[in-house]
């Protein structure tokens, strides 16, 4: 039983890094931008909360929990975001291959986040890896209360920081606002078809900046979360973000575009990752071979949803491509 | 008038019909040399150096000495070699993102003769069998997602990622099954007393068969992708499938073809870096290249030559930045991060070679007469 | 000014690239009238409406909206303007519902109210005649339904002022009275209406004004009271001309393809050709006459190898000196490989027939690169060939090497029919091979037809100008709605009979399947 509550545990954890990256990208994507920089915005995200934390408990003797968490917060978000702009600008203002772009972003974003990861204890004048446990313990509390006394219940689902919450309220929020809201129904357009959108006096640029800049906001929480809750407020430079961010990229099509769709898909995609843990009689070996199991779902999805062909189940019309007014 | 909505754009834009070379070349150089001056200032923030010196110490980083030469070359051709793999797949419009996987199971293939026939075997047949396993290798890691693409339209740019992580962790699996010693989860170099399956020095020089080698594929693309039937087919499909199919070219067949190619020089690639690189696998083997590739060939217009510069201007800043970052104890991800830089300015510059930009300042005195 | 001005354009001038689409036009446009914009394909008049509806901004000149000077940068500030389009190309997103194209980019509140759309669009059909189910996806609704949408979107709007462009050229004639009633209605409201065409039947039926643009430039305008058919075409296309496109007799006459119970449904299981069947012969020139849509494009496609017809369905070719084949079943680098020379001139020039950014010679190998066993492709040959293409045709290019897509239409168009013709075919079929181009360059078109048709290939002829279908073609297949709805001598019938056949199966209600 404990095993199985331990599993089910883990693939809340993993589920919620992913689920903000494809939150997120769903929202880009909906824009009609496919940005492959997740990966590179979770980085920037992650790395940014955790410089903020590193500053802030540094610089005070007494932290407040509350203010370490608007501190971080506020610099993931931030710094998302720009990355988000950047891809903006070259994809939307100078038109650059959305493809190429997203790739280099990945590749600066890792380059960046892994260079401040792994130096700022000696940029500051420290010494060994990096820790921010103060933050990361207010990131890890756990509902109080009910997480401990409602049994085998309140650890399956009360046991998690406040962002794995978070990142469920955000989907939810998503959804409804590219549902039932104008501002979601314009921005629809913009991604189905930006010709028809432009021709309805929708900006089509602005909301592309704003969806995909708001969308690596989102993003990049999912680093902030991984840092902060999920390696406990150190950092690594193993490269874990960016497969998760390919993850989150590949939840998107998992979840046919759907924002709640890609809640359920986020915690399979963790208990498929985290499955080879619990397995018994794995030797290490096989164990990578089980490691596979997330990606190869996400082909079969993939393939699926190619041969059926449904039109509900499309990725946005536009999805890829520059727009171009005057195109003729 | 002062009532009526006057506002006109303020920029407006236009597709450009040709440009001269020069002017070509000269906004490259711009946007290069923006680059330039951007890193300068980055590592000038980070290490406190001459923005000058900081280039010559990055100079001195890739070419100091005959051995950092050679590294530099020996880099150079890795990336070269992936990129001329990725360049048939991408002017056919197929978003091949899987370079990175092809070079693993390439990479995969090699160590396995490595480890498994080389020490009982001459060496010349040994490379000659290590050379198209790993081409198959590639080949067939390309085949899957050609024919899911052909045959279905799936989309290729999301199958060949997903691609990536199979291949990285059937590279785990058989790193955990040779690693070597035992519990450190590394392969270790193979045969390293032996040298058996490794490249051969030629004229002294331990990386010369790994430039003939890709120099040699890099020069064949260029013809093929030129003057071949099966390069003008190519083209024409990814221009239009529908052109294409009016033009009777089996579409399918040259789609699952083209990336059985870019396949198996992606798994070429993962050989040299095996038998004449690192002389070992691990899950970083391809480390990142496959994605670089991509955009070297994409800003090379898929030129063999083109991609040579590319390549060299990449690794020559990617070897600089580490250099500097080793002499200031940073990470060696200073360079990957200087790169994402260099190349966010390239690509930008392309949109002022397509496009022309026109303020609207003059049409108002017009008006006001 | 005039009090009664919606709308006035004042030396309006527009520049693609090269080409001059606008040259310093002057409109007017007034309140409560329906404006006919008459000219050719390619006259410059969608240009001239898509600078009024902010889709392109115009280089130089002024814009008055109800007598005040405006600037319409986006079709937001057109619609502000009370300035609606129904573009031919509908701009609708189809995966929406009607209710949620129609208030797209409104924002009227935060919360989407799909309840009150639904209210407002009734209330608005209602007040026009138009019928319309708010909560139907576009993707299942048919032309028509989707062009009313469209005009109960701008409509809804608030528009005062509707530029329709070639709204009939989708519909068939009983929509067709439908729309015109409602335009009447419109009217009657108030609303300027302004219907851009190249039928003359149409301008005469529903216009109070009409005004002409031949090759960008202004002509001038009329009351269409004080006009007639006559005088609007020679405003049109510049002189009064009768065609006399030459007819030669067909000699020797072959059977070269004869077509059964053909049968081709498209992606979604929509049947867009049922059961047509009729032959083509060698010696002749064969019309296809119909709206477009009909099914033309599928039935040349399906001759190619490039539609995969339903079971029963046959096409028999018969090349001279050879054996029968049958095409259907087969691609076309099957029907290649078995060397019928078979040549297409699809309707769609960079999308299908040529490569826009190759150049001239890559696109003449496109036909011929196979040849020869060689793995390298033969440039020679191909090079040979498109300097006498350039030679003969008198195509205008500042090089072998430029792209295609530099070129004007009419010289694409010429080396698109060059390179088919230069393979010298037994069966030749053209989809609008005049489209766009001018009146010098359709008669050498029409005379490497005929050319054709001397040496014996048969040729089919898809066209859309009745008159030169009927001055061109021995025979006329009409089309209406994939079905063949007749088939007539060139020589003998008369315009109102085909364009009767056009838009009625053999004397019964189109039946829409």
């Amino acid at each position: 039983m404990s095993q199985i509550v331990s599993l089910f545990q883990a693939a809340v954890y993993f589920g919620t890094v992913i689920l903000f990256g494809a939150v997120g990208e769903i929202l880009a994507e909906k824009s009609g931008n496919l940005n492959l920089g997740v990966p590179g915005i979770m980085y920037m995200g992650g790395i940014a909360g955790l410089i903020a934390a590193f500053l802030y408990e540094n610089g005070t003797a007494n932290p407040v929990p509350a203010v370490a968490i608007l501190v971080t917060l506020a610099a993931a978000f931030v710094m998302s975001m720009i990355g988000g702009l950047i891809y903006s600008v070259l994809t939307i203002t100078l038109r650059a291959n959305q493809n190429v772009t997203g790739l280099t972003l990945t590749i600066f974003g890792s380059g960046f986040a892994n260079l401040f990861g792994g130096n700022l204890n000696k940029m500051a004048g420290g010494a060994g890896q990096i820790s921010v446990a103060f933050t990361s313990g207010v990131y890890r509390t756990k509902i109080p209360f009910l997480s401990d006394s409602t049994g085998v219940f309140g650890e399956m689902f009360f046991f998690y920081g406040f962002l794995a919450y978070v990142a469920i309220i955000v989907a939810l929020a998503v959804k409804w606002f590219l549902n039932r809201t104008s501002v979601g129904l314009n921005l629809r357009a913009v991604g189905e078809n930006p010709a028809t959108a432009d021709a309805a006096g929708i900006n089509v640029t602005k909301y592309k900046y704003v969806a995909t800049c708001v969308g690596a906001g989102i993003s990049g929480l999912g680093g902030l979360y991984y840092t902060m809750d999920y390696i406990k407020g150190t950092w690594a430079t193993d490269g874990s973000i960016e497969k998760l961010g390919w993850l989150a990229v590949a939840l998107v099509i998992f979840a046919t575009w759907k924002p709640n769709r890609a809640i359920w898909g986020a915690y399979l995609f963790g208990l498929l990752s985290w499955v080879y843990y619990y397995l018994p009689g794995l030797t290490r070996s096989s164990q990578e071979i089980f490691k596979m199991l997330p990606y190869v779902v996400t082909l079969l999805v993939l393939i699926v949803v190619s041969l059926r062909r449904s039109k509900e189940s499309q990725p946005p019309a536009s999805l890829g491509l520059a727009y171009f007014r005057e195109d003729r | 008038m002062s009532k009526a909505k006057k506002h006109e754009p303020l920029v407006h834009i236009t597709k450009r019909g040709t440009l001269p070379l020069w002017h070509n070349l000269a906004i490259r150089a711009i946007g290069l040399a923006a680059a330039l001056v951007v890193c300068a200032i980055v590592l000038y923030a980070l290490t406190g150096l001459n923005p000058l010196k900081i280039y010559g110490a990055m100079f001195k980083g890739a070419f100091g000495s005959a051995r950092r030469v050679w590294t530099t070359i020996r880099e150079i051709m890795m990336l070269l070699c992936i990129g001329v793999g990725l360049a048939p797949a991408f002017k056919m419009r197929f978003w091949n993102i899987g370079g990175e996987g092809q070079v693993l199971v390439g990479g995969v293939a090699a160590a396995a003769c490595m480890i498994y026939l080389a020490p009982n075997m001459p060496l010349a047949p040994v490379l000659l069998i290590m050379f198209v396993l790993s081409a198959l290798a590639g080949a067939i890691w390309g085949l899957i997602p050609a024919v899911f693409k052909a045959r279905w339209n799936t989309n290729e740019t999301l199958f060949t990622l997903m691609m990536n992580y199979i291949a990285l962790q059937i590279t785990s699996f058989c790193v955990s099954k040779w690693e070597n010693p035992y519990g450190s989860n590394t392969v270790g170099i193979i045969n390293p007393t032996t040298n058996a399956g490794w490249f051969p020095s030629i004229f002294g020089q331990q990386y010369m068969l790994n430039v003939i080698i890709v120099m040699l594929i890099a020069v064949a693309m260029y013809l093929y992708l030129k003057y071949s039937k099966q390069g003008f087919e190519i083209a024409v499909v990814g221009e239009s499938t529908n052109t294409a199919r009016y033009a009777a070219i089996n579409v399918k067949r040259v789609i699952i073809r083209t990336v059985m190619i870019s396949g198996a020089i992606c798994g070429i690639a993962g050989f040299i870096a095996v038998a004449g690189a690192g002389h070992t696998i691990s899950t970083s083997t391809a480390g990142g290249r496959g994605f670089t590739a991509i955009i070297v060939a994409w800003l090379s217009k898929f030129n063999s030559f083109i991609m040579l510069g590319v390549s060299s201007l990449l690794v020559f800043l990617q070897r600089g930045a580490s250099e500097i970052a080793s002499q200031f104890d940073l990470n060696d991800f200073v360079s990957e991060m200087i790169k994402g830089m260099i190349l966010f300015f390239i690509l930008g510059s392309e949109f002022f070679i397509n496009f022309k930009v026109h303020f609207r300042t003059a049409r108002k005195e017009t008006e006001n007469k | 000014m005039e009090a009664n001005l919606a709308v006035r354009m004042v030396n309006i001038t527009k520049t693609f690239s090269h080409v001059v689409a606008n040259n310093n036009i002057t409109l007017e446009i007034r309140r409560g009238e329906i404006l006919s914009l008459l000219g050719e394909n390619g006259s410059g008049k969608t240009t001239l409406m898509n600078m009024l509806s902010g889709i392109y901004f115009p280089d130089s000149g002024q814009i008055y909206v109800n007598g005040e000077e405006v600037s319409i940068a986006s079709p937001k500030d057109a619609l502000d303007l009370h300035i609606g389009m129904i573009h031919q190309h509908f701009k609708l997103v189809d995966v929406f519902t009607a209710a949620e194209n129609i208030i797209l980019g409104l924002n009227e509140k935060a919360v989407l109210d799909l309840n009150g759309v639904r209210r407002a669009v009734k209330e608005i059909c209602d007040r026009y005649g138009f019928v319309i189910d708010p909560d139907k996806k576009v993707y299942d609704m048919s032309v028509s339904e989707k062009q009313t949408l469209e005009i109960v979107k701008v409509l809804y709007r608030g528009a005062d002022i509707l530029i329709l462009d070639e709204p009939t050229a989708v519909l068939t004639p009983q929509e067709t009275e439908k729309l015109f009633a409602v335009m009447r209605n419109m009217k009657a409201d108030g609303k300027s209406i302004v219907i851009i065409t190249h039928k003359l039947h149409e301008v005469m039926e529903i216009s109070d004004r009409v005004a002409v643009l031949r090759k960008g430039e202004y002509i001038g305008e009329v009351p269409t009271s004080q006009t007639n058919p006559q005088q609007l075409t020679d405003m049109m296309v510049g002189k009064a001309t009768t065609l006399n496109i030459g007819r030669p007799e067909p000699n020797g006459l072959t059977e070269r393809l004869i077509v059964k119970n053909l049968t081709v449904k498209d992606a979604d299981g929509v049947k867009k050709l049922s059961n047509v069947s009729f032959t083509a012969y060698g010696g002749e020139i064969l019309g296809i006459a119909g709206i477009s849509g009909s099914g033309q494009r599928e039935l040349l496609e399906a001759i190619a190898g490039l539609q995969d017809p339903e079971e029963g369905s046959s096409i028999m070719f018969i090349p001279p000196d050879k054996e029968a084949s049958e095409l259907v079943g087969r691609d076309p680098e099957d029907i290649y490989k078995s060397g019928v020379g078979l040549a297409f001139v699809p309707e769609d020039r960079f999308g299908m027939g040529l490569v826009g950014s190759m150049d001239l010679v890559d696109n003449i190998m496109l036909r011929s690169y196979k040849s020869g066993k060689s793995p390298i492709a033969d440039r020679k040959h191909p090079r040979e060939r498109a300097n006498k293409i350039v030679e003969d045709l008198e195509v205008v290019t500042p090089g072998l090497g430029t792209p295609l897509r530099r070129l004007s239409g009419g010289n694409v168009q010429k080396i698109l029919v060059g390179r088919e013709i230069a393979a010298e075919p037994s069966l030749l079929m053209t989809a609008y091979a005049v489209r766009g181009l001018d009146i010098n360059t359709s008669y050498t078109i029409y005379h490497l037809l005929n050319e054709q048709k001397a040496k014996g290939a048969a040729v089919i002829y898809v066209g859309e100008d009745l008159d030169v279908l009927l001055e061109l073609c021995d025979r006329i297949v009409v089309l209406c709605a994939g079905r063949v709805s007749g088939i007539v001598n060139g020589r003998s019938t008369r315009k109102e009979e085909v364009g009767l056949l056009m838009t009625r199966l053999s004397g019964k209600e189109n039946a829409n399947e």
